[in-house]
């Protein structure tokens, strides 16, 4: 996490937002700032009466005492503690419910948001923000937001309750009491000013530890070959040194602030104890006013430094609500209604003068107009890096065209909807995508009903039936994302998943680049039985696989340059041409 | 092992002076209350205000000497704690540097970076404060309780009482709240697995219309997350007030009984003793008290550091495998690497990954490995730099044992390009320039041409083009170039690419392989590879399967003698018969 991230942009727009969204939980958290201001008003009662009791039984020092009196009082502050106690449980409870409940309903929320945002987000933003936004600034709002109301609150009411009550008590030591307490705050803060700069020289130092650590760990193997370990050393120990003076630093002058606030009540308490007690020598106030005294200065500097560290923690809240919120508000697909209905296509695919660009002022593809008929197989091909996977962004709707359209047994995809379209096809991607679940969960994913045999037949088709026998556990066996599965093994599971949808069509997007040529022909064998009778897109870097094809678009530069069959491309001696040359040459020189 | 043992003898020391630091502190804090109680008596006798501002004095000068001591027992404590996480760091930084790639998969890598980030601050908050509390409430309570000693026998009852009150809340809630605050972090990774996976998988998600499925998913982690916080964070609630209730109410029935006791006394001169007995008393039993709180706190922050503290100690005192020898010059043979029946195994496992290996490579051939998808080749590779080392049999690099070369000294005369390319942050010139003693500018350029990186890196800014944290900025192909950019930079004696030219389209991939061809000569190359026409011109070509060397000979001769070479062949060529 960057150290300025602490900051917000906006305070009070960040918190207005803050309170708009926790709609639900708005009387909960009224309640708690009230059950909050009540109960700090009562323990600040407390020693009013202790003085009133003490005063009752150092009366009877001298004279009889009047101990039904001092049972009575007693009784009363039981009674005020007691309810106080009650009070900050119910507080704390209804505050740990809100903070908590609020929490999750963003975990939630942002959740959610991720499956309705364009796909545009994702390809831009890395995934490290996401997550943080996710989990590290969820986890500030869920632990401080509430915290923090209630501390402002108690901390308000307590300076405010207890300047009164001591003004109500005695002027002359109220006025110390205060000075002593704006006196010790200032000092405070200007320590803590210079902690905050040492703190975060910690995080930046944490941060640069953390980088160096995970680059010179997950690249183990070539540091060792390398011998990179002495210049990593040498980096390591200046980023070491420099995290070991400011964590020395930050660690040793956040404790002096929290021994100041000791000794600035401990001075307070001096103070009033001396002055207190030539007042009472003076005879203008009683002994039970220097009792209840002493205690009011510890509560009313304790009022100031809750109140500043309420403060800081306010705006960290702030900051990561804002940032949470940014992603929250980000512009989300538009929601359709079904208009027609489409469960199932003949495949009859149609590229209708096309223009497209991830920036919309650079068109990569410019009218371009295909026809693609039913069981057709088109392959798209052309060097890493020529925009292969943009035709099928926009053929599955995951962009946009800017101009042109694209149909499905004519009818034009922006007809239907999204769901509708992506239902049409099955998609197999280069990089197989497995989650923690069970092999069957896996496989099944998102569809209904299927039955045992229809997962036999899939998985004997795609050659998966060997490997789940083998299992101990068969389907249910629980699958690790980095388990030991092989390539070929993860992209056989891939296969079958898109296969037990029966999808009217299919898209391959190199589906079988990171496998070695034997474990090729085996899936090779289970997306052309796949891809038997339905309309195909593959994406393919091995020639080999698609000379077959129907049609072959040719890719350069994020543009299609060349449309055709095999044998025409070849003839034409342009890029494809090139493109198989290189992939058969076995050089020669 | 046990990291305190890490600590120098300067550090203990240190430690001593925070324990009496520390005891100084708390004693000039039970100082105070005796100076009130003294005070309260010359208010009570009519003392001067002389006498009164005397003890006040007395009093500021404790209040003083307390926050002196606290600020150097906190100071040596932070001091004791920073020095602490720094050996911790280097120790396991140095030791993980040390580990061979069996270690690392031992421990995993994310693992391994907790270890030594988290878990050190985990242990660095521990000794600077816990440490300081675990001195401080036995010796708190001790005074504490020597000073009230003298009370009367009422007080201490209801004193007990409500300590007890404490204790059994506090034993009742922490036995509650740790597993849940241990399973706190547990499905906080189930949460953040499943937002990861949401967006790794965005684009089959989204094929697949599985959102809701992918919803549901977050949604039971984040109830389970929710529900064990909540029950946490709900006992806790419970528990603070608690204590600050019974403190509270403590003092209101001290001072009840007082009244009782001074009522009940005979002279006036015995009352007055019971008074301010009793303003001493209800300040230290608060003392107590507050010290049976703090325990807690330490009992929560103890057992999260000692974890931390074992998964430390875990990675320092692990024995590395790969040590190294004296050799540092080779021997003047012409074999450079020969595998006399080496085996290797991965530890725990029941099978050989490659069994029997027995090959000679001349120098300056090339050799290429081919097989399939776990068939061993990488492993084999991994053993010419001792990134294993084999389970039986040996290798040979230049006519002598590759066990009695220095590590440093062997590994210097290997370039290997990695599989899974590597890169570092920092500018091409550092990524390209890694490992190469002596490099220039020429040289960087040089081994960019070669690996036709040239091209891109002069369209950004040259040598200076930067890259990001594992190479995020550049595309698959672009990585696999940079990485055999630094091996070619060394120029050292022997190559080794693993599968360096997967990702590289055909075109890149002869160009490549004819710039390597050239410059090159004269040095060993080992290949390995998938596909049959990078490897096709190799000098010889060894085939492995299931560990075992099946094929060993030219192209051609394979496809006349080894079954699986021509398999792989004929698929991969099946598109040359259309020519």
């Amino acid at each position: 996490m960057k150290s300025d991230s602490k900051k917000p942009q906006d305070l009070k727009q960040a918190w207005i937002d803050i309170f708009g969204y926790i709609k639900r939980y708005r009387i909960m958290f009224l309640a708690t700032a009230i059950m909050s201001a009540v109960a700090s008003m009562l323990a600040l009662l407390g020693p009013y009466y202790l003085s009133e009791m003490t005063d009752l039984i150092q009366k009877g020092l001298s004279e009889t005492m009047d101990i039904d009196s001092v049972k009575a009082i007693g009784q009363t502050l039981i009674l005020i503690y007691a309810v106080s106690g009650i009070l900050t449980f119910l507080e704390n409870y209804m505050m740990a419910t809100v903070s908590q409940r609020s929490a999750q309903m963003f975990r939630r929320d942002v959740s959610r948001k991720m499956n309705r945002i364009p796909l545009r987000y994702f390809d831009q933003s890395s995934k490290g923000d996401v997550m943080s936004r996710v989990t590290n600034d969820v986890d500030v709002l869920g632990t401080q937001m509430n915290q923090c109301i209630g501390s402002v609150v108690s901390a308000i009411t307590t300076l405010l309750v207890s300047v009164v009550l001591m003004l109500f008590m005695n002027v002359i030591l109220t006025a110390l009491a205060v000075a002593i307490a704006v006196l010790g705050f200032l000092i405070i803060k200007l320590v803590a000013k210079r902690t905050q700069k040492y703190f975060r020289a910690q995080q930046k130092d944490l941060g640069a530890m953390n980088g160096l650590v995970e680059e010179q760990y997950s690249g183990h193997s070539v540091v060792t070959i390398y011998a990179g370990q002495k210049e990593a050393m040498e980096r390591f120990d200046r980023i070491n040194d420099s995290l070991g003076v400011s964590a020395f630093r930050s660690q040793f002058l956040g404790g002096i602030s929290a021994h100041l606030n000791g000794l600035i009540s401990n001075v307070g308490y001096v103070l009033i104890c001396v002055a207190g007690a030539m007042l009472y020598m003076s005879g203008s106030i009683t002994f039970g006013v220097v009792v209840a005294f002493m205690i009011y200065v510890k509560l009313f500097t304790g009022g100031f430094s809750q109140l500043s560290y309420a403060i800081v923690s306010m705006q960290s809240v702030a900051a990561a609500a804002e940032r949470v919120f940014t992603f929250l508000n980000y512009d989300e697909m538009p929601r359709e209604e079904e208009k027609i209905h489409m469960d199932t296509a003949e495949g009859l695919v149609e590229f209708k003068h096309v223009t497209f660009g991830y920036d919309p002022d650079r068109p990569v593809i410019r009218d371009f107009s295909a026809k693609i008929l039913p069981g057709q197989k088109v392959a798209i091909v052309g060097h890493t890096g020529a925009g292969k996977t943009t035709l099928i962004n926009l053929l599955m709707r995951f962009y946009e065209v800017d101009d042109g359209e694209i149909t499905i047994d004519g009818i034009p995809i922006k007809e239907l909807t999204r769901d509708q379209v992506t239902a049409l096809f099955g998609m197999v991607l280069q990089e197989t995508w497995l989650f923690e679940g069970t092999l069957r969960e896996n496989i099944v994913f998102n569809s209904k009903g299927v039955t045992e045999e229809r997962l036999d037949e899939v998985c004997r088709a795609v050659g998966l039936h060997h490997f789940v026998e083998s299992l101990p556990q068969g389907y249910d066996t629980p699958i690790k994302d980095n388990d030991s599965m092989s390539a070929g093994q993860r992209q056989q599971v891939a296969i079958a998943r898109a296969m037990i949808g029966d999808p009217s069509m299919i898209i391959l997007d190199e589906a079988t680049s990171s496998v070695d040529p034997l474990t090729e022909r085996l899936i090779k064998e289970a997306t052309d039985r796949m891809m038997d009778r339905r309309t195909s897109f593959v994406i393919a870097h091995r020639l080999s696989t698609i000379v077959d094809a129907d049609m072959i678009m040719v890719m350069k530069d994020g543009e299609v340059v060349e449309v055709g069959r095999h044998g025409d491309l070849l003839r034409r001696g342009g890029v494809y041409s090139d493109l198989f040359r290189s992939q058969f040459e076995v050089s020669s020189d | 092992m046990n990291i305190l043992s890490l600590l120098k003898g300067s550090h203990w020391a240190l430690i001593v002076a925070m324990g009496v630091f520390i005891t100084i502190q708390v004693w000039f804090d039970l100082e105070i209350p005796g100076y009130m109680s003294r005070i309260t008596v010359l208010l009570n006798s009519e003392g001067s205000p002389d006498a009164i501002l005397n003890e006040g004095v007395g009093m500021i000068f404790c209040s003083i000497g307390s926050v002196l001591c606290s600020i150097a027992a906190g100071g040596v404590a932070a001091y004791v704690a920073s020095e602490f996480a720094k050996i911790l760091r280097k120790e396991q930084f140095k030791k993980v540097q040390s580990f061979s790639p069996e270690e690392m998969g031992r421990f995993d890598i994310y693992s391994l970076i907790t270890r030594s980030t988290n878990d050190v601050t985990q242990v660095q908050m521990a000794v600077a404060r816990t440490s300081q509390l675990v001195v401080k409430v036995p010796v708190m309570t001790y005074i504490a309780l020597s000073k009230i000693a003298t009370g009367s026998w009422e007080w201490t009852e209801v004193s007990a009482i409500g300590i007890i009150a404490i204790i059994i809340v506090q034993i009742f809630s922490i036995s509650y709240v740790i597993p849940r605050y241990r399973k706190v972090q547990w499905y906080t990774d189930g949460m953040n697995r499943t937002v990861r996976e949401g967006m790794t998988g965005v684009r089959v998600i989204r094929a697949f219309n599985a959102q809701e499925y992918q919803n549901k998913k977050a949604d039971d982690a984040n109830d389970a997350l929710t529900n064990n916080n909540l029950y946490a964070s709900r006992l806790m609630a419970f528990t603070r007030p608690f204590n600050g209730v019974v403190q509270n109410i403590l003092t209101v029935v001290i001072y009840m009984i007082g009244a009782d006791i001074i009522l009940a006394s005979a002279s006036g001169e015995d009352a007055l003793l019971v008074f301010s007995n009793m303003v001493v008393f209800s300040s230290y039993i608060l003392y107590v008290v507050s010290s049976f709180i703090l325990l807690a706190h330490v009992v929560l922050g103890l057992p999260r550091a000692l974890v931390s503290a074992r998964r430390i100690g875990e990675v320092i005192g692990t024995e590395t495998v790969v040590v190294g020898g004296s050799r540092t010059e080779p021997e003047d043979t012409d074999v450079c690497i020969s595998f006399k029946d080496a085996s290797f195994r991965y530890p725990g496992s029941s099978n050989d990954c490659i069994s029997g290996i027995t090959f000679d490579v001349r120098k300056g051939e090339t050799v290429a490995i081919v097989g399939q998808t776990g068939s061993g080749k990488t492993t084999l590779v991994n053993l010419i730099p001792r990134l294993f080392d084999v389970s039986s049999g040996s290798v040979e690099v230049c006519g002598a044992n590759i066990k009695e070369y220095d590590l440093d000294a062997l590994r210097s005369m290997i370039g290997y390009a990695t599989q899974r390319p590597v890169l570092f942050s920092g500018t091409a010139r550092f990524n390209i320039g890694y490992g190469t003693e002596g490099c220039t500018d020429e040289k960087v350029w040089d081994a960019a041409k070669v690996a036709c990186i040239d091209g891109f890196l002069e369209s950004k800014e040259g040598l200076d083009t930067v890259i990001e944290q594992v190479g995020a900025n550049l595309s698959g192909g672009q990585r696999q170039r940079i990485s055999l950019a630094r091996a070619v930079c060394k120029r050292p004696e022997i190559y080794i690419f693993d599968d360096t030219f997967s990702a590289l389209d055909f075109k890149t991939d002869s160009e490549v392989r004819r710039n390597l061809k050239a410059s090159t000569k004269g040095s060993t190359k080992i290949i390995v590879s998938q596909r049959i026409s990078t490897i096709a011109d190799a000098d010889r070509i060894i085939v492995l399967s299931d560990g075992r060397i099946v094929g060993n000979g030219t192209h051609q001769e394979l496809l006349r003698s080894c079954e699986i070479y021509r398999e792989m062949a004929a698929i991969q060529e099946c598109g040359g018969d259309t020519e």
